[in-house]
């Protein structure tokens, strides 16, 4: 690229929920799910979305994939706003713009093989594409995510969690998007698992310069995938920055006391942890 | 109480018959859980963890069947009646689950929740009751808890509803408390205060036995463990020594797995190539070969034994034949090739 205008940008986004009063005459409640948030993802970057439950994380890759839709601000792709109400105009951007959600099991149908449910894919964003050929990059879609080409005929139920989110990676992945949105997409998966498909969509957005909108509650993993890196907390962004500033110079309050409570796989270092939380409470009291 | 341990698990096997015929989920688990410690059995998901819990409680589904013994304060559960279950259940071991919502029934105050157990077993009057839901909330340090007495269960957030659980939980003083996977739906901060309840539990005495796949939650609060994959403990040992010398591969490669906030932020993670095997599709040998860089032909043959770690001291002696009185070593792990191996220093 000539410019180094951002691939995708979040502009002042605000989204607020109406929420049910609480009796029948209460009056309506709103939620501000998202205040204000900006967000910049360059050609190739990663960019980790970090926060607690409720802090507004998946909201906001819902609006960057227009499933919700934004009360004010704007979504910007390659510097144009993105008008989500323009179907021939969101028909391409779709190509461009895929997701891998949490559930391996719940995002796939159970009466399509993993072949049928790439093939699909493929269909949709690439247009008709002659049989033999849909075959072969099918094929190729789910060679690149480490599935023997046998998985083709396999259900969903035939496979492990870890399989079907590979699955999930070579639907998303097939008609090679720009932007890979994953949202919590490996909070479900064992450790052993989890670690194989965080070295894949490494690989992936290597390979391709694909950049990655990579929502977790597991700050650990994003250390160690994205390179930059936004803290959302209570719908706001309170930090935003390069991974090492986030992780190894935290200036907000919120990110330090998000970093430390991360479980760290160490006893002595938890231990010592745990211990003086101990203290400081008796030391309240 | 003797200083005798408060669980004996022995030979633990649970099947399940299924329309594919007959499963095994767990096998050959031995374990002690003393009062005042905390045993992690960590293990990934099939691994038959959560198993060995509900087959000590006498809570398997109906297609499960249970073998060997299973002994708390000297009492034998397995094949036990329903009314020394439910003395067992509640007043001798408490339970708190992974999910708090659905662990609180939602129709009932937080007050019938925590009471219900001391007053269905008449171990208090109603005043006496209400009183210590008192106490046990603000141990669990819930605000006000005069006013979450009355409050539902869907009106406190998630992580004060699994504070909730704890309380109810230790409401009847159960001797020991199970917890399992009691952080995995929560966010880091809760999981924080939590982690920090369940050490001080321990410390009060009570003996936990928790069951985790997250090494961060074992680090920090579990004396010993033991781990689990695809229905057989493969290794046990201290925490500390399990942490800093792992010595069967499929321990070792799962914490080189562990994403880590210190240290070098290396992009690509170790992860153990494949995936746990289905129970009705085990090998005849270790479960783990088809994934270990260290297995050899003997590995997918036969299926090595749990064997004390060498230079453990062998600190309990086995006292007789029946299987409940078995030692069980502190120390130990089921592997052809252990890593540390001393002959293959040497």
């Amino acid at each position: 690229m000539s410019t180094r205008l951002p691939l995708l940008q979040v502009e002042r986004v605000s989204v607020r929920y109406a929420l049910r009063g609480a009796g029948l005459l209460a009056p309506a409640r709103t939620l501000d799910a998202l205040s204000d948030v900006s967000i910049a993802i360059r050609a190739g970057g990663r960019l980790g979305v970090v926060g607690e439950s409720g802090s507004g994380k998946s909201t906001l890759a819902r609006v960057v994939l227009g499933l919700v839709r934004a009360q004010a601000g704007r979504v910007v792709w390659e510097g144009g706003t993105v008008n989500y109400d323009d179907a021939t105009a969101m028909r391409s951007l779709r190509r461009e713009l895929q997701v891998v959600f949490q559930d391996p099991f719940g995002s796939l149908d159970p009466r399509m093989t993993a072949g049928q449910v790439v093939g699909e894919a493929l269909q949709a964003l690439a247009g008709p594409v002659a049989s033999v050929a849909a075959q072969d990059r099918i094929r190729a879609a789910l060679a690149e995510v480490g599935l023997a080409s046998a998985f083709a005929n396999r259900y969903p139920h035939e496979m492990s969690g870890g399989q079907c989110q590979r699955v999930a990676i070579a639907r998303a992945i097939v008609a090679r998007p720009r932007l890979l949105v994953c949202d919590e997409a490996v909070s479900a998966l064992d450790v052993s698992v989890q670690a194989q498909i965080v070295n894949l969509l490494h690989e992936l957005s290597e390979r391709y310069q694909m950049s990655l909108l990579f929502i977790s509650h597991n700050l650990a993993v994003v250390r160690h995938l994205c390179d930059d890196v936004a803290v959302l907390c209570q719908g706001r962004v309170v930090e935003q920055g390069s991974r090492d500033a986030i992780f190894n110079h935290p200036r907000e309050a919120y990110t330090q006391a998000l970093l430390a409570a991360v479980p760290d796989p160490d006893p002595v270092l938890q231990r010592a942890r745990i211990a003086s939380a101990r203290n400081a409470l008796k030391a309240g009291r | 109480m003797t200083a005798g341990p408060l669980l004996q698990v022995r030979d633990l096997a649970v099947d399940f018959s299924t329309s594919q015929g007959e499963v095994q989920a767990v096998s050959g688990v031995s374990f002690d859980v003393r009062a005042g410690e905390c045993l992690a059995v960590v293990g990934e998901s099939g691994s038959g963890k959560t198993q060995v819990l509900m087959a000590c409680l006498g809570l398997l589904a109906s297609n499960g069947t249970t073998r060997g013994s299973v002994q708390f304060a000297g009492r034998e559960l397995i094949g036990a009646n329903e009314r020394l279950l439910n003395t067992v259940r509640g007043t001798g071991i408490g339970l708190l689950s992974q999910d708090p919502l659905s662990s609180l029934t939602p129709h009932l105050r937080i007050e019938t929740l925590l009471t219900e157990g001391l007053l269905d077993r008449g171990l208090a009057s109603r005043d006496e009751a209400h009183e210590r839901a008192l106490r046990a909330l603000a141990e669990v340090e819930i605000p006000e808890p005069q006013a979450r007495l009355r409050q539902y269960p869907h009106e406190l957030s998630g992580g004060m509803r699994q504070r909730v659980a704890l309380a109810a939980a230790l409401m009847c003083g159960p001797q020991l408390l199970f917890a399992d996977e009691p952080t995995t739906a929560l966010d880091v901060s809760v999981q924080a205060r939590v982690l920090k309840l369940l050490a001080g539990v321990r410390d009060r005495g009570v003996g936990v036995l928790i069951i985790t796949h997250d090494l961060g939650v074992v680090a920090g609060l579990a004396d010993r463990v033991a781990v689990m994959y695809s229905g057989r403990i493969v290794e046990t040992a201290t925490t500390d020594e399990l942490f800093s010398a792992p010595r069967h591969p499929y321990t070792a490669a799962l914490l080189a797995a562990v994403p880590r906030l210190h240290g070098v932020a290396q992009s690509r993670l170790v992860g153990i190539p494949g995936d746990p095997p289905q129970p009705s599709a085990r090998s005849p040998g270790c479960a783990f070969a088809p994934r270990c860089d260290r297995a050899v032909e003997r590995c997918g043959d036969s299926r090595p034994e749990l064997t004390p770690s060498a230079g453990v001291n062998p600190c309990m002696t086995a006292q007789g034949d029946s299987i409940a009185a078995r030692a069980v070593p502190l120390a130990a792990v089921a592997c052809h090739r252990p890593l540390q191996d001393r002959a293959e220093i040497a």
